[in-house]
């Protein structure tokens, strides 16, 4: 899966790395063409869009933006939007890994890779909708520090490449390390990963934190110029991280023989009702301050809620994502939502469908809203964009439905070099 | 190899179906990206490995200038002439507008538009100016979208246009250094070096910037020939601009083209440097204000009524 792993992995007793290392990625290779119908057809769906998303984007790079509905007036949109949300996203798989590694939670243990995979699945979607954000994508290396000019640590851009790319290589390094020792049937030594995790969980928080100071520090744009940005980021994130992996869980256990222990889906329940009332707390906060305050600093938010001088686009989106928050909370503190995968289903996607809004479009839009100079233009998405950003969602749930695949039957045991080799024993 | 392999018959089939798979996606992809790879066989390779204008010495520096005038007389079929215009030392560039006499006419927006080669189907421009409702500074009361005979009676028009600040938010915000603050004060972009992400244009408090959402349009006569790198150079696609005080004019010692435009003299344009420059006497003896002064962006842009 990585370099990273061979450069690291301890030598031990019979066969060489030369050899069975090239051999796991060939088993892996193997694995990610072979699966059910239903396999098949998902894979096959995905792939449809991702190609109807990368012609779109071959589009745009070909004819400019302007093919997009984003203007100088609404300058980021909707590609910026989901890459906010992505990181949340990414940094959400750190609630399996804390209760793993620092509660040493036997189920949760047994699982944790899947929000491990989500995390590197997540950062290369994030990377792939900063990608389509930029008007000229072939100018890409004039950040690589080295060759091209970076402006650390001044610009926050540059802070959050750093922390965007550390996550993904941090979370390569210590899947394809836990993974390859598996296919060996060897003990992962805890000195090659265990510290990387204890760096990872640190690093989550990072990431999201930094992305929010993206936003936060500009002090032209009083909707994100609060405190409260980067704290609400990490809540809203440990709301939808957690809803997606309980999905994904359920989605093993439905589709597939694997077990997932309750356990583990308990503990993600446990964290999604705190942080989503945690979440609903600041809002309350963050609409206490702009609307009892008023003044002008208050107009991007009457925009999102009310709407302003009869421009209105977002309104019906943020009440949406309020009136789902407010029902996945009712469903998720009611105690029967454990034992109902059915409610537990229908809360996780109301929750991860509420924060999807609130973190992307919610967020993004209202800051150019009204402009600096208090100009009215609204925005809205129009098809190339929907296209592009369908495109990534269907490559980034290419890559974490793989990676399942892959690292299931490995950690279960089911695939292994042993099993390879004497395929009849 | 592994299981599958030994059993022959439908593995075989399957390796097939799975060979032809791949085959099609793979073509399926070359299909998508078709755009792309014609887009990059336009594109050349110098202007690819271009480095940042800072570290361009005076011969790469007039190299990159032929091809630029090159690729316009391929591209727009106008032959123009394109400077790199360096500042001067012991100056420093002010602007101050006097609110009490323009009468919003917009005359100073059009000539911007003309002399920085602006894409003129957009009819953009450097310059916005805002109808205020007298009484009030907050510009939440004021309006680009204004028409009729000016100037109306409640109204006074506050033109905006880029700052040129001494703590430009913009400069801090960009990845990879394409947009810096020149020793006489202008801020600058290099159109070759700036990626498009755009963040400056989310960070800057006075709406002063523009991406290029599509390559700019303009007839070959209507392009004004006299062009200089960092400033009203026919730009790129997908890349930021902005005023740079004209540049190509003022480093030249003229004036910036707003100025001359201006039917009622409300701009003042100098060098704040010399205690002679009509810009010194203003912020000497005029009751100055900043926008948005609270931001910390110290503009050297500079407004001010007349007692």
């Amino acid at each position: 899966m990585n370099k990273d792993s061979v450069a690291t992995a301890p030598r031990h007793m019979g066969g060489s790395h030369l050899s069975n290392y090239p051999r796991f990625l060939w088993r892996m290779l193997v694995m990610a063409t072979e699966g059910n119908w239903l396999f098949y057809a998902w894979m096959i769906v995905l792939t449809a869009v991702a190609l109807v998303g990368a012609n779109a984007w071959a589009v745009q790079v070909t004819q400019g933006m302007g093919v997009t509905h984003m203007t100088d007036h609404v300058s980021w949109g909707l590609y910026i939007a989901n890459f906010t949300f992505m990181v949340g996203l990414a940094a959400g798989g750190v609630m399996m890994v804390i209760p793993a590694y620092l509660y040493h939670d036997k189920d949760m243990h047994d699982i944790v890779i899947i929000g491990e995979l989500l995390a590197i699945a997540a950062i290369i979607m994030c990377i792939a909708f900063v990608v389509v954000d930029l008007g000229r994508p072939d100018r890409f290396w004039h950040l690589i520090p080295g060759i091209g000019k970076f402006n650390f640590p001044i610009s926050m851009l540059t802070w959050d490449v750093i922390v965007l790319n550390g996550y993904l290589l941090l979370n390569l390094h210590i899947c394809g390390y836990l993974l390859y020792h598996r296919y060996l049937g060897k003990q992962p030594h805890p000195r090659w990963y265990v510290p990387f995790v204890f760096i990872s969980i640190a690093w989550a928080i990072s990431i999201h934190t930094v992305t929010a100071f993206l936003y936060q520090g500009l002090g032209g744009r009083p909707f994100w110029n609060t405190a409260l940005l980067a704290p609400r980021f990490l809540t809203s994130a440990f709301v939808s991280g957690p809803a997606f992996i309980i999905l994904a869980l359920e989605a093993i256990r439905y589709l597939s023989k694997y077990k997932v222990g309750d356990g583990a889906i308990r503990i993600l329940v446990n964290i999604m009702r705190i942080t989503i009332l945690i979440n609903l707390l600041m809002l309350i906060s963050e609409i206490f301050t702009e609307f009892y305050t008023g003044g002008s600093h208050t107009a991007s938010a009457k925009y999102l809620y009310f709407g302003l001088h009869g421009y209105n686009a977002l309104v019906p989106w943020i009440w949406t994502s309020i009136a789902l928050s407010l029902s996945a909370t009712i469903v998720l503190l009611s105690p029967k939502v454990t034992e109902h995968p059915q409610l537990l289903i229908t809360a996780c996607i109301l929750a991860f469908a509420a924060i999807w809004i609130e973190k992307g479009m919610g967020l993004i839009i209202p800051g150019f809203i009204p402009s600096t100079l208090h100009e009215m233009v609204e925005y809205l998405p129009n098809s190339l964009e929907w296209r592009v950003t369908a495109g990534i969602w269907a490559m980034g749930l290419m890559i974490y439905t793989l990676a399942i695949r892959i690292a299931m039957p490995i950690f279960s045991g089911e695939v292994s070099l042993e099993k390879d080799q004497h395929p009849h024993v | 190899m592994n299981k599958e392999n030994q059993e022959s018959g439908s593995i075989s089939r399957r390796t097939l179906i799975k060979g032809t798979g791949a085959m099609l996606g793979a073509a399926a992809f070359a299909k998508a990206m078709a755009p792309l790879t014609e887009w990059a066989s336009h594109q050349s390779m110098d202007e690819f490995l271009q480095q940042h204008y800072r570290e361009l010495d005076e011969e790469e520096m007039q190299k990159v200038l032929r091809r630029l005038e090159e690729e316009t007389r391929r591209d727009y079929g106008v032959e123009v002439t394109i400077t790199d215009h360096k500042p001067e030392k012991g100056v420093k560039f002010g602007y101050a507008l006097n609110l009490s006499i323009c009468v919003g006419c917009r005359k100073c927006a059009q000539a911007c538009h003309r002399e920085n080669n602006h894409d003129r189907a957009s009819g953009n421009s450097y310059i916005q100016v805002l109808e205020m409702k007298k009484g009030s500074l907050d510009l939440e009361n004021g309006t680009v979208n204004y028409s009729g005979p000016v100037p109306k009676k409640d109204a006074f028009y506050m033109p905006v246009q880029c700052q040129q600040c001494d703590a430009p938010p913009c400069v801090d915000v960009c990845p990879v250094e394409a947009t810096w603050k020149e020793p006489d004060g202008i801020v600058a972009v290099d159109y070759n070096w700036c990626i498009g992400c755009r963040y400056c244009e989310a960070a800057c408090p006075y709406h002063a910037r523009r991406f290029n959402w599509a390559k700019p349009q303009i007839p070959a006569e209507d392009i004004n020939p006299a062009q200089s790198y960092l400033s009203n150079r026919l730009r790129p696609q997908g890349v930021m601009e902005k005023c740079t005080y004209c540049l190509h004019r003022t480093r030249e010692g003229r004036l910036p083209a707003c100025l001359e435009a201006c039917p009622t003299g409300a701009r003042v344009f100098g060098n704040v440097l010399d205690p002679k420059s009509e810009i010194r006497w203003v912020l000497e003896n005029k009751r100055v204000f900043v926008l948005k002064e609270e931001l910390g962006t110290k503009p050297s842009f500079f407004y001010f009524f007349d007692e």
